[in-house]
């Protein structure tokens, strides 16, 4: 996946208002069989059996299909998605992550994450950032008062703004994490930078 | 004062990063198929090799057929096993093929093997890997950028979870089993309840578990949002273990036992939520949602609308809605279409036990599809050396052979759309068992009594 460093993001949302979306609804298993790595590929997976019907038609009142939430996200643009609570939940697949950044979304907001799905989205670099419930359910009514509202997420002050109501908070990530994140750096390159601490964790055993 | 968790954490910390995760140390890492191309590729990016092979084993199950293991007729699944048998030749990785009497679902072939040992830091691609916690190990499921991480280091970045007890007490009511204990701490905790925990399992009713039962539990903790679930290893999971392929031996077995007898939580231990419940307020259970929490006892209702919190409606009626059900209706005597005995869950040789005392001398429903789905080739040799095979064949029962089959619409064992099945997997998500099919969660038992009588049929009632 495309690494880009984290700094400021400002941007339009797609609110999908689905508690407990579980992974194999973000992506089903049929596309897991794939040993791709093309962003395309699982970016038009997203969501997929809520947003085509069995003939592969778009369903008209999925929100990704409304016209006002259907534009690929850009800058500025989609680039945050207001996921309902326990994003995430059920299988590990990482497929499911790839999906979102295949799909063009840098951030996901939510009230509560299912924990393998969030270090899922941490290694494609894309930010999950977990909020109040009443923020949370704030930003769902902001943008569905206005779809062209437009959230704040800042990672080196680690807040995130509802532009529209001037409603604002700090949200958690750790300090190696959020280096990472601005930086475009990968753990496993961190890992392989410790081998001799791996080596002098075995000798002792 | 320390929790059998903190225990095999302590033991495995490579170093606490500043302001960051912990570095953990990994004794074993599981491979299949659908997980794992891109962390190999990523190895290849990296012009990297492994850095412990002889600690990483593969096995292909997911895109596995049932029926017949001589090809893969779908080109992309068959191209995900082959690619899975060249990369583990490539970076010489222990691969158990497809067909092979080694071969079967990870979850049931690391115990079975006892490549899965108590003390033990386990990690594969597959969140139904906490089924190994049930060894007293940390089993966790993680992704593909993890599994790179793992296969280039043995280590893995993780920040330290905190950790609840759930302690279930007292004797199992008749007809009730390990997987009906799951679905009943699921409606209670909800499925993100323990987001955030590992749990560890303790608790009369769990010492009195077979490790089958156990395997069953732990298997489940992830549906209940716990990427772990741990059991201190006792003398039923010492004699589980012994002679087992990859166990000690002779002097090495007796020191092992020795060290794995400390693997338990301290009296004093303090655990970040702790939760008791009572083995005899557990009844035989079914699913009536897309989720494993939306489950009721087998001769209850499901919940009227006035039951269910008003905030809650809107995804209550939705789940109805793909179900095809009703509020307030009873799925008790509903025809169901197809039964799946098997997957990581319920695919043991007590589960095959338990489904022919049910069967046995009775004659399978004629609306009914029913795939019976051994978890290994052990297991399978295991049920035909039993003559359980005998007695499922005379119910008019085929015996499959080991995938994971119907649990997930990754291999031809899709359930059709609007279909309904009553399955001992582990998701009843929308579309998980093929798109459109509804599933009802349930144990071996129940799953048996249906299949015989062709609607969802309480055991006990047999």
């Amino acid at each position: 996946m495309a690494k880009q460093k984290f700094d400021i993001i400002q941007s339009t949302c797609l609110p999908i208002q689905i508690d407990n979306c579980n992974t194999d609804l973000i992506i089903p298993a049929r596309y897991l069989a794939s040993t791709t790595r093309d962003p395309k590929f699982f970016g038009d997976a997203f969501m997929h059996d809520l947003r085509y019907d069995g003939e592969g038609k778009p369903v008209a009142d999925f929100v990704m299909n409304l016209p006002e939430f259907s534009e690929a996200p850009r800058e500025g643009v989609h680039e945050i998605i207001i996921g309902g609570q326990n994003w995430g939940s059920g299988s590990s697949r990482e497929h499911a992550a790839w999906a979102i950044a295949g799909y063009g979304a840098r951030v996901v907001i939510s009230s509560s994450f299912a924990d393998i799905h969030r270090n899922n989205l941490l290694n494609c670099f894309v930010l999950p950032v977990i909020v109040s419930r009443e923020f949370h359910q704030e930003l769902f009514d902001t943008v569905a008062a206005n779809p062209n509202a437009e959230v704040r997420v800042d990672v080196p002050n680690q807040t995130v703004t509802n532009i529209t109501t001037g409603r604002s908070e700090t949200f958690d990530i750790n300090g190696y994490k959020k280096y990472c994140l601005m930086n475009a750096l990968d753990d496993i390159d961190f890992l392989l930078e410790n081998k001799g601490k791996i080596e002098e964790y075995e000798s002792g055993k | 004062m320390k929790t059998l968790f903190d225990k095999i954490w302590d033991a495995h910390v490579v170093q606490k990063v500043e302001d960051g995760p912990t570095q953990l140390y990994i004794d074993r890492l599981y491979c299949h198929e659908v997980t794992t191309p891109q962390a190999f590729d990523t190895l290849r990016d990296k012009n990297i090799r492994v850095f412990r092979p002889e600690q990483v084993v593969a096995m292909p199950d997911h895109n596995t057929p049932s029926d017949q293991q001589e090809r893969i007729d779908d080109p992309v699944g068959r191209k995900q096993v082959e690619t899975l048998a060249a990369n583990c030749a490539e970076f010489g990785i222990r691969h158990f093929a497809m067909g092979t009497k080694d071969n079967g679902i990870i979850h049931v072939v690391g115990p079975e093997k006892a490549l899965s040992l108590p003390g033990m830091t386990i990690v594969c691609g597959d969140s139904h890997t906490s089924t190994h916690g049930a060894v007293g190990a940390i089993a966790m499921g993680i992704g593909t950028s993890e599994v790179a991480q793992v296969l280039a280091s043995q280590t893995i970045l993780q920040s330290k979870p905190k950790t609840m007890r759930i302690n279930i007490e007292g004797t199992l009511p008749e007809g009730t089993t390990a997987k009906d204990v799951a679905l009943y701490i699921m409606a209670q905790l909800t499925t993100s309840g323990a987001t955030g925990y590992a749990v560890e399992y303790a608790g009369s009713t769990v010492r009195n578990m077979s490790m089958e039962g156990r395997l069953t539990l732990s298997n489940l903790s992830i549906e209940m949002g716990s990427r772990a679930g741990l059991i201190a290893p006792d003398e039923t999971t010492f004699a589980y273990l012994k002679g087992r392929e990859y166990a000690p031996k002779g002097e090495a077995w007796d020191k092992a036992v020795e060290e794995w007898k400390q693997l338990y939580s301290d009296a004093d231990a303090v655990f970040d939520k702790e939760v008791t419940y009572h083995a005899e307020d557990i009844a035989p259970r079914i699913t009536y949602g897309t989720n494993p929490g939306a489950g009721i006892a087998i001769d209850e209702c499901i919940p009227t609308l006035d039951e269910v919190p008003e905030a809650d409606h809107a995804q209550f009626l939705a789940m109805l809605d793909y179900m095809q059900f009703e509020p307030g209706q009873k799925l008790e005597g509903t025809p169901v279409d197809y039964c799946f005995l098997g997957a990581c869950t319920n695919g043991r040789i007590e589960d095959f036990r338990a489904f022919a005392s049910v069967v046995k001398g009775k004659k399978k429903a004629d609306n009914v599809v029913a795939w019976l789905v051994p978890g290994s080739w052990l297991v399978r040799q295991q049920i035909i050396d039993e003559g359980i095979d005998k007695i499922l064949e005379e119910a008019g029962f085929e015996l499959r052979l080991p995938s994971c089959s119907s649990c997930l619409a990754m291999n031809p064992d899709k359930v059709p759309a609007g279909k309904l099945s009553i399955s001992t997997s582990n998701r009843n998500f929308v579309g998980r068992q093929g798109p459109g099919a509804r599933t009802i969660l349930a144990s071996p038992l129940v799953v048996a009594a249906s299949a015989i009588t062709g609607v969802v049929t309480d055991p006990r009632k047999m």
